[in-house]
């Protein structure tokens, strides 16, 4: 499929050829009137041909600036020096012009936020062909059809409705491979991905890693990968540069900077993401053999529908969530994984009473919240704190640190006289870990990690008997992921406090919580002590989220991501009759399509939702 | 989009129908009446008058005669210039007010327009520098002001165009009107024009073409513009009403038969019928202009035509 270019072909990727196709040398980005560092400062390497460097550090470690300034799209302001070479062309001394000739055509961008990254207002087929028509000179038919083959090798099924769709009627994994299709149009020399899959799934990133991992090797494309995540770069690239404050700290052949560190910074950022597995421990309590204590949260048959229009006056409903039941006890931990669209979030909202459940009951204290008084869900919610995905989104702009956390005191204890409540945000404060000095800041001043410690200070200074975290970890960096997650386990460890965890990364839940329940599609498809389940998952669904976990280790990381599955996950408004996952299941039979599996009891403590567990995991089972 | 249309246009009327109701009481509870004390008539003949008009009924059965005649197209007699009815008074009126209304809101977004973006593309230029001196003066400056200003610059000084007056089929007249009132309503579209676009170049979706190189006028036309205009097309509602309220002086200052005055006048003499009439016919034409920039704004951004209502 790769055409021959007219500059005939291109050299090798042998590792150390001496003929770069990226060259960056001595890069300065400052901006003016900010008289503090650099951002990036006297950055120098580069990328071969048909080599994928990846480009790891933690957020502000000048990674994306960098590229982006390398080809003359730094923001306003911003003043580049250095030299950047691509072949022989002197990038920095390229007239606007001339850039335009490079972008899009030799070099493509694949970028973090699909959500954004698409111009709202034009289809995703106008998009897709802009590019091929200025830079590959076809017609406008031509650049069309062209257009629909891109998003057919991306793998976006429906490929000639999606052209005449808009970005916002896409999911975020469709975006990202419309972003992927665009940045491939012109067959780029270089490809460069920043951050491509760190606002998707597990699932969802295993697929779009596959998917850059096969048209570098098919077309010999050179790939830079930005990314904080180790076991991206494990999977998909040839070398590795480590980034921190703008400059370069170490690289190397993947194989030996990961497996053998030289600097201390490197060594950290590795340990915090190949941190062996803690057994996740009830607070206080001594072991996990010991009967749990009386259930706090429990809900059972559980079913949401949401309706929505399909046309002009007909709606259609679906269920989000359907016959789901758990119980969260006294002191102890329960995840609930899977990917985007599985109902995760739907059932802490409706747990909560935010959100109408059409069946089912959901128990507090033994009592039923759908019952409750407005007094006593106010003591429900008093109780019952919850920590959100986006740090900064959830924090009131306007506030300060110190009253954010001292809100919540100021509802729920307004006896509290104001020097009392001052000392009990102060020592909250200092126990998730944040200088005095940042107490009168507001959000906005404050790092992504910093404000998730808001977060979790605003929830626990009213000393919650659970706390239920909605993929509190997503939007962080590797090694405020590993801080974060440990603050929260040393909570939970000295306060007792329960812990209902969503998230779509099981390798997240397993340093948490004990036990874990797995939804497809609204639907429970497993539940068990995390450890098991991750050891010896029943289901197939289980095994798919198990082998999406990138690993950080270059040995294996890239013979597992040649085996992820690169087609499109189901819709929740497309789910199958009979079992909803058999589109999927390698293993489905014709009993799958006929009737949805029962939930059943699968030894110790164990749950599965599968006709064939017994058969595929056969031999996993203890007697 | 076509369904979308229709349910907004529906929508109209009730609003409308509660505007005029409201209108109908709180205007007879002001005190006085059209025949009130003040005038040079004897108790006796403004009793006859106010059982000839049918304003000694109770106000239930009034409003309700005032409503079927309405549905039969019927805007009633004027009090105050009793040879007219006020339908009448409105036909002749109305083609100068909306003469004037529509020239200057042409006038203004053909010129906010490119100013604002103009001066968000040189940003800190001579241009831009004189947008935000532009704007503070003319918004500053009411139109009485700016109205005779530039009457005597371009009437009696230059020569160059009539000072006041109307004559009918003679848009020369209009210009300097139109130019009067336009001038705030361009400063703010500019000034909007020149934030929102200024915004959006700063949006991802704008790198993401950048990178794709589609060079810098296709980056702008194709996908900078749009979304910059929602802004500026949302401020239109508002646009409108000030249109309205700023007819009233402009017509007055250059002595233009239109509307505008009937709106004052019919509130002073207490002239019921007149003041319904300029109610209907302003809130109508409110109403319309703020459907007209939804409709736009659901041209503009697909993703508000897609929302369920």
């Amino acid at each position: 499929m790769s055409s021959i270019r007219p500059d005939g072909e291109r050299p090798g990727a042998a590792p150390g050829a001496p003929e770069a196709l990226l060259r960056i040398e001595a890069l300065r980005v400052r901006f003016a009137g900010s008289g503090g560092a650099a951002p990036v400062d006297g950055l120098t390497l580069t990328v071969a041909p048909g080599e994928c460097l990846g480009v790891v550090g933690e957020s502000g470690a000048g990674k994306s600036l960098s590229f982006l300034a390398a080809l003359g799209l730094a923001p306003e302001g911003a003043e580049v020096s250095g030299r950047v070479r691509l072949g022989p062309l002197d990038v920095l001394g390229c007239r606007e012009r001339e850039l335009d000739r490079i972008r899009g055509a030799r070099v493509g961008f694949v970028f973090q936020d699909p959500m954004t990254s698409l111009t709202p207002h034009l289809t995703i087929g106008a998009q897709l062909a802009e590019p091929i028509a200025r830079h590959c000179g076809l017609g406008r038919r031509a650049a069309r059809e062209r257009a629909r083959a891109l998003l057919e090798q991306v793998r976006l099924g429906d490929a000639a409705r999606r052209m005449g769709q808009y970005p916002h009627e896409l999911s975020g994994g469709m975006r990202q491979r419309v972003m992927i299709a665009i940045a491939l149009a012109c067959e780029p020399e270089l490809l460069i991905a920043d951050e491509p899959t760190t606002a998707l799934d597990v699932t969802l990133q295993a697929q779009i890693l596959a998917l850059l991992a096969q048209f570098k090797r098919e077309r010999r494309m050179a790939l830079v990968l930005i990314t904080h995540d180790f076991g991206a770069v494990a999977g998909v690239a040839d070398r590795v540069a480590v980034m921190r404050a703008g400059r370069l700290i170490e690289s190397g052949p993947v194989a030996s900077v990961l497996k053998r560190p030289e600097d201390p910074y490197t060594r950290e950022l590795l340990r915090a993401a190949s941190e062996p597995p803690a057994p996740a421990r009830a607070g206080g309590h001594a072991s996990d053999a010991s009967p749990a204590g009386a259930p706090v949260l429990s809900v059972s048959d559980l079913t949401v529908r949401f309706t929505h229009a399909a046309g002009l006056l007909r709606r259609r409903s679906f269920a989000a969530l359907e016959a789901v039941s758990l119980t969260l006890s006294a002191g102890g931990s329960l995840g609930v994984v899977g990917e985007s669209g599985c109902g995760k979030s739907t059932l802490t909202r409706a747990a909560l009473r935010l959100i109408r459940a059409e069946r089912g009951r959901v128990l507090w204290l033994g009592s039923d919240v759908s019952g409750l008084t407005a007094r006593r869900l106010r003591g429900m919610r008093r109780e019952l704190q919850l920590i959100f995905q986006d740090p900064l989104a959830s924090l009131d702009p306007r506030l300060t640190v110190e009253r954010l956390v001292g809100e919540p005191l100021e509802i729920h204890h307004g006896e509290l006289a104001p020097d009392a409540r001052r000392e009990r945000v102060h020592a909250m404060l200092a126990r998730v870990g944040l200088e005095a000095a940042l107490y009168q800041r507001r959000a906005h001043e404050l790092s992504g990690g910093q404000c998730q410690r808001v977060g979790i200070a605003r929830a626990m200074v009213l000393e919650p008997r659970v706390l239920v975290c909605d993929e509190p970890l997503s939007a962080l960096d590797v090694r405020a992921q590993r801080q974060i997650r440990l603050l929260l386990a040393g909570l939970r460890g000295e306060r007792g406090t329960s812990l209902l965890f969503v998230s779509h990364d099981l390798s997240l839940v397993r340093h948490l919580c004990e036990r874990a329940l797995v939804l497809y599609l609204g639907r429970m498809v497993e539940l068990g002590p995390t450890a098991a389940l991750l050891d010896r998952p029943l289901h197939p669904y289980t095994r798919q989220l198990i082998d999406a976990i990138a690993l950080p280790d270059p040995d294996v990381q890239p013979a597992r991501l040649a085996k992820v599955s690169l087609g499109e996950p189901a819709a929740p408004l497309e789910r199958p009759g009979g079992c909803a996952f058999r589109s999927r299941c390698p293993q489905a039979t014709p009993l799958c399509a006929e009737r949805a599996p029962p939930w059943v009891a699968a030894g110790a403590d164990r749950w599965v939702a599968c006709h064939h567990f017994r058969e595929w995991a056969d031999g996993m089972l203890p007697e | 989009m076509l369904g979308y249309a229709l349910r907004r246009i529906a929508g109209i009327v009730p609003v409308l129908l509660i505007l005029l109701t409201v209108s109908f009481f709180v205007i007879r509870l002001a005190p006085g009446g059209p025949f009130a004390a003040g005038r040079a008539l004897s108790g006796r003949a403004r009793a006859e008058l106010e059982r000839v008009y049918g304003l000694d009924r109770p106000l239930a059965v009034q409003y309700g005669h005032y409503l079927l005649a309405l549905a039969h197209g019927d805007l009633g007699p004027s009090y105050s210039m009793r040879d007219d009815t006020v339908a009448g008074l409105i036909a002749a009126g109305l083609p100068v007010s909306a003469t004037l209304g529509a020239a200057a809101l042409v006038l203004a977004v053909l010129s906010g327009v490119p100013l604002g973006v103009r001066a968000a593309l040189r940003r800190g230029g001579a241009l831009d520098r004189f947008l935000a001196a532009f704007a503070a003066l003319t918004l500053a400056l009411p139109s009485f002001v700016t109205g005779p200003l530039l009457a005597l610059v371009f009437g009696l000084w230059l020569r160059w165009l009539p000072v006041a007056g109307w004559q009918p089929d003679t848009p020369r007249d209009l210009i300097l009107p139109a130019v009067t009132l336009a001038l705030p309503l361009s400063a703010s579209i500019a000034r909007l024009m020149r934030a929102s676009l200024l915004e959006v170049l700063n949006a991802s979706y704008i790198r993401t073409a950048r990178a794709r190189g589609l060079g810098r006028a296709r980056v702008l036309w194709h996908h900078a513009l749009r979304p910059a205009l929602v802004p500026v097309v949302s401020y239109l509602g508002p646009a409108a009403t000030y249109l309205v309220t700023g007819s009233l002086v402009v017509e007055t200052v250059f002595q233009l038969p239109g509307t505008g005055r009937y709106l004052v006048e019919g509130a002073i003499d207490r002239d019921y019928t007149l003041v319904m009439g300029m109610v209907l016919v302003y809130g109508t034409l409110t109403l319309l202009a703020n459907l007209a920039a939804d409709l736009l704004h659901a041209w503009l951004d697909p993703r508000v035509r897609h929302e369920p209502l």
